[in-house]
C-alpha cells in the first residue's frame, strides 16, 4: 500500500509539473518547473532499484543540463515571449484531442497483461554485484551495439551544433 | 552466462558502417586543413565506395542470421537497401559540389553528414532489434535535421529545419511508446522473439499490442512522409538546400520501407489482417492527398514534394500485399525511385545560379529552346515519375500493381492507377511548360563534371532498367531468399 501512495504522488506530481512547464509565460518558471520534474522522475528509476540511473538523473539532467537551459534562457533575453500569448487559439482543440486520446489510452492499458517471466537481473542478482557494476557490464556486452551508435548519435549532434551555430559564414 | 555469446568476430557485419563513419571522421579533421572542398566531396566518395566494396565481400561470405545477441542482420534484404543508400549518397555528392558552393554553404561537415545519415540508414536496414531500430533511425534523422538547415542566410532553411525537427521529436516518441508496450507485453525488443512470444502468449487478440502497432505506424509513417503524417514535409523539402531535398526523399523514405517491412513481415507477420486494414486508407490518402495537392504547387521542389508523397503511396502497396513478391517489388520502386527522383532534382539544381533561384514551374517556360539537352532529360524523368513506358517508373508501377492483384487487392490497384493518371497531370505540365511555351529570358546553367556523371548516370539507368528490367527483378526476389 505505502509504496503505491508513494508512486501516485510521484506521478501526480510529474504530471501537474510537465503541465506547469509548457503553460508558464516566463521561461525561467518553466525551467525551474523542470527541475522539480527532473528529480520526481529520478524517484520513478528508486522505484525500479536502479539507483546508479537516479543519480545520473539528477546529476546530468537536473545539474547539468537545466543549468545550460538557465544560461542560454538569460543570454537571450526573452522579454518578447513573455508578452505574447502562450498558446494559438486553436489550444482548446487541442486539449480536447489529447484528453480523447487520454481516455482511449487508458481503456486500452487497463487491459495489458504484462509478460509473465521476470529477466535475469533480479533485485538480488543486482545487490550482490553492486548496481554500477550490472550497468556496466550490460552496455559492454549486451548492448555494446546500441551504446556504440548512440555515441556516434551524440557526436553528430556537436558537429550540428557546431554547423548551425558558427558565426562566419564563407 | 552473458559474455558467451559475445564474439569479437561479430563487429565483420558492422565494417560497411565503420568505414562510412570512419572516412566521416577523417573528413571532419581534413576539413580543418583542406582549403579546396571539392577535396572533401572526393574522400567522402571513396569512403563510399570502400565501404561499397566491403558490403559486396561480406555478400560474398553469405552469413546468416544476426549478430551482437541477434540486433544486427547482414542478409540479402539490407544489403539491398544498402547499394539503395549507396547510390542516394554517390548521386547526391556528385550533385552537390557545385551547388553548395553557389548556395555558400560549402562546409566540409556537409560530405561528414552525408556520410552520417547514410550509415544511420544502413544501420536501421540491417536492425533486428527495436532498439538498434530506433538508434539508427535518430542518427539518420538528426543528421538530416542538420542538413535541412545548413544554408544559415536563408530564413526558409531553418524554418524547415525547426519544423522537421520538432514533428520529427514527436514522431519517435511516438515509435519509443510502440516499443515500450510490446517489450511491456512480450518481454523483449528483439523481432524474431517478438513473434515468437505472440504466439505462445497469444497476443494476437490483445488491445494493448494493437496500439503497439498503431504507434510503430505513426513513427515510420512519419519518415515515409504517409498522409496524415506529411505536414512536415513540403516545407522541409522546400526549405532545405535542393541537393539535401534529393536525398532525403530517397534514403530516409527507403530506410523507413527497410525497417517497416522488416518489422511487419518478420515481428507481426502473423498479424497481417490488421496492419493491413490500417495501412489500406493510409496508402489511399497518401496516394490521393499526395497527387490531388501537387497539382495546385506553383514551386517544383513543393510538387516534387508532394509527388514524392504520392509515390509513398504506391510503394506501400508492396508491403500492404504481405507477400515476399509484394515485398520485393517495394524494394525495386525505391531503387527505380532513387534513380529518376535524383536525377528530376539534378535537374531543378542545374537551373539555379547565381542570383537566380530557378525552383518556380514558370522558370521552365521555353527550357527546350534555349536548352534542348537539359530540358530533355527533364522529360525523361518526369515520363518515368509519371510511369510510362519504357522508363523504369514504369516497370516499378508495373510490378507492384501486379503483384497487388496477385495478393488480391485489384480495387486498391485501380485505385493507385487512377491517381497515377492524376499525377501525369502536374509531371507533363512541366514538359507542357518546357516545350510549348515561348521563353521568357535566358537561362543559365550551371553544370559541372560531376553533375554531369550524375545526369548520365540517373537517365541511363532510368532508361536501362525500363527496357531490360528482368536482371533487377531477379536480384530483388533472389536478396529475399531467406528473409
Amino acid at each position: 500500500m505505502l509504496p503505491k501512495l508513494f508512486f501516485a504522488y510521484f506521478a501526480v506530481v510529474i504530471v501537474g509539473t510537465s503541465i506547469l512547464v509548457i503553460t508558464r509565460k516566463n521561461p525561467i518558471h518553466s525551467v525551474l518547473w523542470m527541475l522539480v520534474l527532473f528529480v520526481h522522475i529520478a524517484a520513478l528509476y528508486l522505484f525500479l532499484n536502479a539507483e546508479f540511473l537516479a543519480a545520473i538523473q539528477i546529476i546530468i539532467y537536473a545539474g547539468a543540463i537545466l543549468v545550460l537551459f538557465l544560461f542560454v534562457i538569460m543570454l537571450l533575453n526573452l522579454k518578447r515571449e513573455e508578452m505574447e500569448k502562450r498558446f494559438q487559439k486553436q489550444w482548446p482543440l487541442g486539449v480536447f484531442a489529447g484528453m480523447v486520446f487520454i481516455v482511449f489510452l487508458v481503456l486500452i492499458l487497463s487491459q495489458i497483461v504484462v509478460f509473465p517471466q521476470l529477466g535475469p537481473y533480479s533485485i538480488q542478482a543486482i545487490q550482490s554485484e553492486g548496481n554500477l557494476m550490472t550497468v556496466g557490464k550490460v552496455l559492454y556486452t549486451e548492448y555494446l551495439l546500441p551504446f556504440e551508435i548512440t555515441s556516434v548519435i551524440l557526436l553528430v549532434a556537436i558537429i550540428g551544433a557546431v554547423v548551425l551555430a558558427k558565426r562566419k559564414v564563407n | 552466462m552473458i559474455l558467451s555469446d559475445f564474439n569479437l568476430l561479430s563487429i565483420r557485419v558492422l565494417v560497411p558502417e565503420i568505414i562510412l563513419i570512419c572516412s566521416a571522421l577523417i573528413i571532419l579533421l581534413l576539413n580543418l586543413v583542406v582549403k579546396r572542398k571539392e577535396t572533401l566531396a572526393f574522400t567522402g566518395l571513396v569512403g563510399t565506395l570502400v565501404s561499397a566494396y566491403s558490403s559486396f565481400k561480406l555478400y560474398a561470405l553469405s552469413l546468416s542470421g544476426s549478430e551482437f545477441m541477434g540486433m544486427f542482420a547482414f542478409d540479402g534484404y539490407s544489403i539491398f537497401f544498402k547499394f539503395i543508400f549507396y547510390i542516394n549518397i554517390v548521386l547526391t555528392i556528385f550533385i552537390s559540389i557545385r551547388y553548395i558552393s553557389i548556395e555558400m554553404a560549402s562546409f566540409g561537415e556537409y560530405y561528414a553528414l552525408l556520410l552520417f545519415a547514410t550509415s544511420g540508414m544502413m544501420i536501421m536496414a540491417s536492425a533486428t532489434d527495436l532498439m538498434v531500430i530506433y538508434l539508427g533511425l535518430e542518427l539518420m534523422a538528426l543528421s538530416t535535421y542538420i542538413l535541412t538547415g545548413i544554408l544559415r542566410k536563408q530564413v526558409r532553411s531553418g524554418e524547415a529545419a525547426i519544423k522537421y525537427f520538432l514533428l520529427g521529436a514527436f514522431s519517435s516518441a511516438f515509435l519509443l511508446y510502440g516499443i515500450s508496450l510490446t517489450y511491456g507485453l512480450t518481454g523483449t525488443t528483439n523481432l524474431k522473439e517478438i513473434a515468437v512470444a505472440m504466439e505462445t502468449l497469444n497476443l494476437l487478440g490483445s488491445p494493448v499490442f494493437l496500439l503497439g502497432l498503431i504507434f510503430f505506424i505513426v513513427a515510420f509513417g512519419f519518415k515515409i512522409a504517409l498522409v496524415p503524417f506529411h505536414m512536415w514535409a513540403p516545407d522541409a523539402y522546400e526549405g532545405a538546400p535542393t541537393s539535401i531535398t534529393a536525398f532525403m526523399s530517397v534514403g530516409p523514405k527507403a530506410a523507413g520501407f527497410a525497417v517497416l517491412g522488416r518489422v511487419f513481415f518478420e515481428a507481426f507477420g502473423s498479424m497481417h489482417v490488421q496492419w493491413s486494414s490500417i495501412l489500406i486508407p493510409l496508402s489511399v490518402l497518401t496516394m490521393l492527398v499526395g497527387s490531388v495537392t501537387a497539382i495546385a504547387q506553383t514551386n517544383i521542389k513543393r510538387m516534387l514534394a508532394y509527388s514524392s508523397i504520392a509515390h509513398a503511396g504506391y510503394a506501400l502497396l508492396g508491403i500492404i500485399t504481405g507477400t515476399s513478391e509484394g515485398l520485393s517489388s517495394m524494394m525495386n520502386y525505391m531503387l527505380i525511385y532513387a534513380f529518376m527522383n535524383i536525377g528530376a532534382f539534378a535537374v531543378v539544381i542545374m537551373l539555379r545560379s547565381e542570383g537566380f533561384m530557378g525552383e518556380e514551374l514558370s522558370d521552365y517556360e521555353g527550357l527546350a529552346k534555349t536548352r534542348p539537352v537539359a530540358s530533355s532529360l527533364m522529360l525523361i524523368f518526369m515520363f518515368s515519375l509519371t510511369g510510362i513506358p519504357p522508363t523504369a517508373g514504369f516497370i516499378a508501377k508495373f510490378y507492384i500493381f501486379m503483384s497487388a492483384i496477385n495478393a488480391g487487392y485489384t480495387y486498391l490497384v485501380i485505385i493507385a492507377v487512377i491517381f497515377s493518371a492524376v499525377s501525369a497531370f502536374f509531371y507533363l505540365r512541366v514538359v507542357m511548360y518546357m516545350y510549348m511555351k515561348e521563353p521568357k529570358a535566358e537561362v543559365v546553367l550551371s553544370t559541372s563534371t560531376a553533375m554531369n556523371i550524375a545526369l548520365t548516370v540517373t537517365v541511363v539507368s532510368t532508361l536501362v532498367i525500363g527496357v531490360f528490367p528482368s536482371a533487377l527483378i531477379e536480384l530483388a526476389r533472389m536478396s529475399l531468399s531467406g528473409f
